[in-house]
């Protein structure tokens, strides 16, 4: 229980800070109480990073006080931030993969005597700190590299524990982690939650902020929007995040299903087969490593298989990135900054890259023509940028994943093979990219296309698909309507329920 | 979007005018004479050919060491051709073709065994200064004056020349290589490779033949720049251009390019090219020794990358 008597663990008032024009963080006051589990959502762009930063001392605020248990906190860098007992952990692992569990742990402040490590005592502070995550178990002599992302943060956990942080961010905790390992993350924040830490929850997933957190602080343009507490309905929060009603967040135009565009037969080592046709989106559910990723990269020609084939159109064989592209299949990768985008380049080739030709006359390629093509994509799918020569990595997350799925438009495919496509970014993009997958299979369309979802979110499946099949360990259960489907079905098959028999 | 490109050429512009006006301070007026310039251009001229392939390669994300190796094979592979009464023409294609084989041995073996092109090209330095020394016999091979000793020789200053033919060769492939990179499709497939090899490959992107290709081609560029060695020798010499690549190398970075890929200019380069050049005149017509010009030209390396590094921040 949180004892509302008792001063905050720690209080931020009337925070400000601007970055040129605009103002990330506008007069934001939060406060967080010792054992309390505070969630913070909001779009991209709402001020949570900021926000979090100013607290953690990544960047100082142009005005506002802090306090942590009473007393002014005023980080002058992280490092000060972390002696004062305040940890963050990033979406990106701060871990060094090389290193053993027990270094990684201590790292930055070895116990030594003389300048030599003192490794009894090293080994005694990580046991002891992964102990309290209910983890003694884990060999600490593993280099981090080798453990599961699951595996990781429990380290990353381990190592603010190991500092003695009062205050734990943790950012996006759970994007990369699948169901099972999600609930294990949840079991140590439960923990630590019951050791007094106050905890600052940020993330996109709604359902699981409800779950995970006491209260529910909704940050939009800089400011709160709102508080609700956990119990608050779904739809509540997001009109709080967007501003507006999200009603209809997974819009259904009338979709006639025509002829088979892809068909996979008895492919990979599991003999996955199926059939995809215009006008229809076809969603794989299944648990992360459960192989969906793997089938849809071998679909696409990116990993080799050893059994099967890909029938596209009139064409049969084993498919190549090249070949498929050719036939009007495109993918979008999962891993949008290491291989979706080449985040280095500007927006306009890095949404051409894939179809130069037809940009100029015979090999040439016009920068001219190839920013007139990216212009056109920039306004239909309103992302928001200053000019298409902007380097794609300094676009927000929603506005990468839009360069990404322009691309495909710009070849102009016929099927759209995703791999994840909603995966961290917020949630009025979303939206769009819900919107823009439904007027392209939409019966109204002139050319109606075929979509292949992956998506470890639930909702977003059944909201999108008509057709829903569940991996499970490398192969494809049987293509069923997903308005005969439910979240739990989904889950059931993707987990095996081998204990509901 | 053009004021972005022309950040990316303004800091190694400013390098070459901040060093140029320090030369000229310290050797005087007669630093800025057309004679003067001629000779810097002449200087720069081997350098700037094997580094317009070099910015290729490093747009690519790759690098190659071979340089100097191949430009000294080419000299060997020349001379022993002028000898055998091939005509000049015919001897420089020769030399080119036999550079060109370099490079597309080294994409091919990047390619395949996929090893890292530092490994290949490291090897291949080693292999090709051995292979040049063999066909040499570990001599220096004289030859017949032809007109391709002409090719870097200071004109007539009445002539319509201006500069010497091999100046105008540099200033015609430079364009090439700047067309080829900024408006082919080649030229964008490579900075897609450099900058992000996953990408594209997930957009189609040939990457392997395209590789081959850059490595082919800019060791052709290299020949070239063994034509403008030959020229300058009027031998075959087994044991020139030792350690030209690093130059080359140092002419993109100074220009902008990154050794991580996906970026790299041809004015950036022969920028670059020419603030060595002039930091080297500029040097000896001072008299200054040759260790301070070393000096000089490292730490303008270092700096010149570091204030990259803050222009971008």
């Amino acid at each position: 229980m949180v004892d509302t008597l008792a001063p905050p663990r720690f209080a931020m008032r009337e925070i400000r800070k601007a970055f040129g024009a605009t103002r990330a963080v506008d007069g934001i006051d939060l406060s967080v109480t010792a054992g309390e589990v505070c969630a913070l959502v909001g779009q991209n762009g709402a001020g949570k990073s900021t926000l979090m930063s100013i607290l953690s001392g990544a960047i100082a605020p142009d005005a506002g006080t802090m306090r942590l248990d009473g007393e002014a906190y005023q980080p002058r860098h992280p490092l000060d931030a972390r002696r004062s007992g305040v940890a963050m952990i990033y979406q990106e692992l701060s871990l060094a993969p090389h290193l053993t569990v027990m270094e990684n742990v201590v790292l930055g402040m070895e116990p030594s005597r003389g300048g030599l490590v003192r490794w009894s005592e090293v080994r005694r502070t990580a046991r002891a700190a992964l102990a309290r995550l209910g983890h003694g178990e884990m060999a600490l002599d593993t280099p981090v590299g080798e453990l599961s992302v699951a595996g990781q943060q429990i380290v990353e956990v381990a190592r603010a524990l190991a500092v003695g942080c009062r205050v734990l961010v943790m950012d996006e905790p759970t994007s990369s982690l699948g169901r099972e390992d999600t609930r294990r993350l949840f079991e140590v924040i439960a923990q630590l939650r019951r050791e007094g830490h106050a905890i600052v929850y940020i993330s996109h997933f709604i359902e699981e902020v409800k779950e995970v957190a006491d209260r529910i602080v909704v940050l939009r343009d800089g400011r709160v929007a709102g508080e609700t507490g956990s119990a608050a309905p779904s739809s509540e929060i997001v009109t709080l995040m967007v501003g507006r009603d999200v009603d209809d967040l997974y819009p259904r135009s009338r979709r006639d299903r025509g002829e088979a565009l892809l068909d996979v037969d008895a492919f990979g080592p599991a003999s996955v087969s199926f059939r995809l046709h215009r006008g229809e989106i076809f969603g794989i559910a299944g648990l992360l490593g459960a192989g969906r990723t793997r089938l849809l990269r071998s679909v696409f020609g990116l990993e080799p298989v050893q059994h099967g084939r890909v029938r596209v159109g009139a064409w049969t064989g084993r498919p190549t990135p090249r070949v498929q592209l050719s036939k009007g299949v495109g993918m979008l990768s999962e891993d949008r900054k290491g291989e979706g985008l080449a985040v280095g380049l500007p927006i306009s080739h890095n949404l051409t890259m894939s179809r130069l030709e037809g940009l100029g006359p015979g090999p040439l390629v016009l920068p001219s023509r190839q920013d007139a093509a990216a212009l056109t994509w920039i306004q239909r799918l309103a992302i928001r940028c200053s000019d298409p020569e902007q380097p794609v990595g300094e676009l927000s997350g929603g506005n990468q994943q839009k360069v990404a799925l322009a691309r495909l438009l710009h070849h102009d495919v016929d099927v759209l093979v995703l791999d994840e496509p909603t995966r961290g970014i917020d949630v009025g993009s979303k939206a769009q990219i819900y919107a823009l997958l439904d007027q392209l299979v939409a019966a109204a369309a002139a050319r109606p296309r075929a979509v292949l979802l992956v998506s470890s979110y639930l909702p977003e499946l059944l909201g999108l698909c008509d057709r829903i099949a569940v991996m499970r360990r490398g192969s494809l259960g049987p293509a069923r309507p997903a308005s005969a489907l439910d979240e739990h079905q989904l889950m059931m098959d993707a987990t095996g329920a081998e204990d509901a028999a | 979007m053009s004021t972005r490109r022309l950040l990316e050429t303004a800091g190694p512009l400013l390098g070459l005018l901040f060093v140029s006006s320090i030369f000229g301070f310290l050797v005087g007026p007669r630093f800025f004479a057309g004679a003067n310039l001629e000779l810097i251009a002449r200087q720069t001229a081997i350098v700037c050919t094997a580094a317009l392939g070099m910015t290729m390669v490093i747009v690519s994300g790759g690098i190659d060491l071979s340089v100097g190796s191949v430009v000294a094979l080419s000299t060997v592979v020349i001379a022993l051709m002028l000898r055998t009464d091939a005509t000049p023409l015919s001897a420089a294609v020769g030399g080119i073709g036999v550079a060109a084989l370099c490079g597309l041995a080294n994409g091919l073996l990047i390619t395949s065994l996929r090893v890292i092109p530092f490994i290949v090209t490291l090897g291949m330095m080693i292999l090709v200064r051995g292979a040049a020394k063999g066909m040499a016999d570990e001599r220096r091979i004289e030859t017949p004056t032809t007109w391709l000793n002409d090719l870097l020789r200071t004109v007539d200053p009445d002539s319509a020349m201006i500069v010497p033919s091999g100046i105008w060769i540099v200033i015609a492939l430079g364009l090439l290589v700047a067309g080829t990179l900024g408006y082919t499709r080649f030229g964008r497939h490579l900075f897609s490779i450099g900058s992000n090899e996953r990408t594209a490959r997930l957009c189609g992107v040939a990457v392997e033949r395209t590789k081959i290709a850059v490595y082919t081609v800019s060791a052709a560029l290299t020949g070239v720049a063994g034509v403008l060695q030959f020229s300058r020798l009027s031998v075959g010499d087994p044991t020139v251009a030792d350690g030209l690549e690093l130059d080359v190398i140092a002419a993109v970075i100074i220009g902008g390019g990154s050794l991580a890929g996906g970026r790299g200019t041809v004015l950036g380069t022969v920028l670059g090219a020419c603030t060595m050049a002039v930091i080297e005149i500029g040097c000896s017509q001072r008299g200054l020794p040759n260790w301070v010009q070393q000096i000089v030209t490292g730490a303008i390396i270092v700096l010149a990358v570091a204030l990259d590094r803050w222009r971008n921040r």
